[in-house]
């Protein structure tokens, strides 16, 4: 079931159309990838789902029925890529305070912000203000601030920019750990190696529209150029096959592309003809970055 | 709506936990009395006695001039206008032969001003021994004449003005109502300024920190201004209240050593001046007291306390558009704020004229208009002889100001809040004034 899905969705500004006519929908418990330049409407989409902005036409369904920001906006969570916290505010109370505009119960809210806290190793941040913590901590802070309230939609806009290895490591385990335990998690970024590790599903816009979409999988057997990598023991000399071109070598293989209407089995069956000596067969899918640079170039060829 | 209560605690609380906060409205009443009483104690007692010597040739005046504790007249034969000042004396009276010339004219002669008040008693001292003079010469006994002086000085002094209206007249007293009106009206001025600009800087911290964005997918943008806002007045109002508390407490803990202090000194004064024509300070303090409480507070307090808050809701939200559309550069906020400030500065100054003439077109006007009626209106409420009709009408329009100024600002400030790195005109923020959400 989706949980959330978008129809139609236009949100247009006196000088661009910042979202136009976006539809797809979010599959519960994935990890969904967002992606797009800079500029291609991702905020606007997020500050609509999260209820910030009404789209100007379209609908959007959370868990099935029609979005109601009042009823449904304690069940999302939301790490704006601006991150932002009161800076002369104790951290604890800062965090109560906004558990609690989520909705939560003060000892609900507590309680969460204690166990997180100790999870984190927080817990000496207490007293302390936003001012007296590093970039990273802030941020750390944030995430756990986004996710105190046990959302069962988290959206997060880059969530990683900012932190070193070791904390990014930290949340995206937590990231995963939501996931696995039921929450659906939507992914801003335009850092095309994150998504291909995290993500189940993505949707990739640009300029207000979408480009496409699909699971990660799907997407790059779409985008595949029938391209594969073949290992030799020792290099044959180079030829051309009736059911292959070589578009490329290494130092011992060669990369091969498989020409319309012949199938992998039979580009094995010609090298073996030649009695070379295969130790690797492998197909090269294109990566998200690839199939990101190449869409989002050919709608702007002046780039 | 337990939102906005959340938003309201948070906004108090912070601020009246602040160290700034308790210390301006500890020390600020504390300040003012201190002022208070100890500009009344100087002037007590650093008034320099004065010493004057009187050349009166015709012996006319030796009989009438009477000294106080603060001059003394003396006649001494040989002092004159070149060495008055070593003989000790602090100025030097020439009375000329025939005083009643024009030619002639009487001379004070001092080597630095007397200061008003001692020439105005040395004028009047002159004045009324002329005056006696030219009783006695008509033939009027001195005894009359005598007991004429003492009583209508006494009288003179219980003067009042009633204004009566309709059936009910109310004692009033001009320089009183001036007082409060201009007082109450002043003060409403500055405090809208400044629990305004709090307002504003308020919401300029939520949106350069970037949090608003945090909180808005959590409350309405509404209810987060409205929250601010209201958590502002509250603090406000905790403040006003704190500083009425302790200004009576101080005033009258200090006001009653002060009262007695003042009546001991009084009888002092009254038995080293005789009839010398001044009622004396214990009837004096009491009479101030009287007058004082005469004024209609039981009007004044409601009305001041409802101005306080509706003129300070009608503005705060304006300022808190303002800071929702300024970005990191504060001038921009200067020059965004001056529609706000115009009218508020021209209230005053309309409040000027209405302290006056509560009934002038423009003091009426003025009052009932919602952009000035919070300062004008207060000005006016004392004098006593506002109808009550205008009053109602001026504080329904500002509930119906305030409503209007908080859904346009409401409209600007959604927009503003989320909008970075653009300068934003006046044109714009009109487009969003019509624009659906």
């Amino acid at each position: 079931m989706a949980i959330l899905e978008l129809q139609n969705l236009k949100k247009y500004y006196a000088t661009q159309k910042a979202v136009d006519d976006i539809s797809f929908s979010i599959p519960e418990g994935c990890i969904f990838g967002l992606l797009g330049p800079n500029g291609a409407g991702k905020t606007t989409l997020l500050r609509m789902i999260t209820g910030i902005f009404y789209p100007d036409s379209g609908n959007i369904f959370f868990e099935g029925k029609k979005f109601d920001p009042v009823k449904d906006i304690p069940k999302i969570g939301y790490m704006p890529e601006e991150r932002g916290l009161y800076k002369k505010m104790k951290i604890g109370e800062q965090a109560l305070y906004l558990a609690q505009l989520k909705g939560m119960s003060r000892s609900d809210a507590m309680k969460q912000i204690k166990e997180w806290f100790i999870k984190f190793e927080m817990e000496s941040w207490w007293n302390k203000k936003v001012n007296d913590l590093s970039k990273g901590m802030g941020q750390k802070l944030q995430f756990v601030i986004t996710v105190l309230h046990q959302p069962k939609l988290l959206i997060l806009d880059e969530p990683f920019s900012g932190l070193d290895p070791v904390n990014s490591n930290l949340i995206k385990d937590e990231i995963f750990k939501l996931a696995k335990n039921g929450t659906t998690i939507i992914f801003s970024t335009h850092r095309m190696e994150q998504v291909e590790e995290i993500c189940n599903n993505i949707v990739l816009v640009n300029k207000g529209k979408k480009i496409l979409d699909g699971t990660v999988s799907q997407v790059k057997d779409d985008f595949k150029e029938h391209i594969f990598k073949v290992g030799f023991d020792t290099l044959p000399e180079q030829f051309n096959g009736t059911s292959f071109d070589v578009a490329g070598s290494n130092e011992n293989s060669y990369n091969l592309k498989i020409k319309d209407g012949h199938k992998p089995a039979a580009v094995l069956q010609e090298l073996l003809n030649h009695n070379a000596s295969i130790v690797s067969f492998n197909e090269i899918l294109p990566s998200l970055n690839e199939i990101f640079i190449k869409q989002v170039g050919q709608l702007n060829p002046q780039n | 709506m337990n939102k906005i209560w959340l938003v309201i605690k948070r906004e108090y609380l912070t601020r009246v936990r602040n160290r700034t906060f308790i210390l301006s409205t500890i020390l600020l009443p504390l300040f003012l009395i201190g002022f208070f009483f100890a500009s009344v104690y100087f002037s007590a007692t650093s008034v320099e006695k004065q010493k004057v010597a009187v050349s009166d040739n015709n012996g006319i005046f030796k009989s009438s001039f009477q000294s106080g504790n603060l001059i003394t007249y003396e006649f001494p034969a040989d002092v004159n206008a070149d060495n008055f000042k070593e003989k000790g004396y602090s100025a030097f009276l020439k009375i000329p032969d025939n005083y009643n010339s024009s030619s002639d004219s009487i001379a004070l002669i001092s080597t630095k001003q007397l200061g008003l008040d001692a020439e105005d008693k040395i004028k009047d001292q002159i004045n009324s021994a002329i005056r006696n003079q030219a009783f006695l010469k008509n033939n009027i006994d001195k005894k009359i004449l005598d007991s004429i002086n003492n009583i209508d000085e006494d009288r003179m002094y219980n003067f009042k003005t009633i204004v009566k209206q309709g059936n009910k007249s109310e004692k009033s007293n001009a320089a009183l109502s001036y007082g409060i009106g201009y007082g109450s009206g002043f003060l409403i001025y500055i405090t809208l300024f400044i629990y305004g600009a709090a307002v504003m800087r308020g919401v300029m911290e939520e949106k350069m920190n970037r949090i608003a964005e945090v909180i808005i997918s959590s409350v309405r943008p509404f209810q987060l201004m409205m929250g601010k806002i209201l958590g502002i007045a509250a603090v406000g109002l905790t403040q006003l209240l704190i500083w009425i508390v302790l200004i009576v407490l101080l005033s009258s803990i200090s006001g009653s050593f002060f009262s007695a202090d003042a009546l001991q000194h009084a009888q002092a004064m009254n038995s080293t001046m005789g009839m010398a024509g001044n009622s004396s300070a214990a009837a004096n303090f009491l009479n101030a007291r009287d007058t004082f409480l005469s004024a209609n507070w039981g009007l004044i307090i409601p009305c001041f306390l409802f101005y306080f808050v509706g003129g300070y809701l009608f503005y705060a939200s304006l300022f808190a558009a303002v800071g929702s559309v300024v970005n990191e550069d504060p001038q921009e906020a200067q020059s965004l704020m001056l529609p706000i400030t115009m009218p508020i500065i021209l209230s005053f100054v309309i409040m000027a004229t209405a302290v006056g003439k509560p009934d002038a077109p423009i003091s009426v006007w003025g009052s009932i208009i919602p952009f000035s009626s919070p300062i004008v209106m207060m000005a006016r409420i004392p004098s006593g002889n506002v109808p009550g009709w205008q009053i109602l009408v001026s504080m329904l329009s500002l509930v119906a100001g305030f409503i209007l100024t908080t859904m346009l600002a409401a409209k600007i400030y959604r927009t503003g809040i989320l909008l970075y790195g653009k300068k934003v005109t006046f044109k714009e923020m009109g487009k969003w004034l019509f624009r659906k959400a």
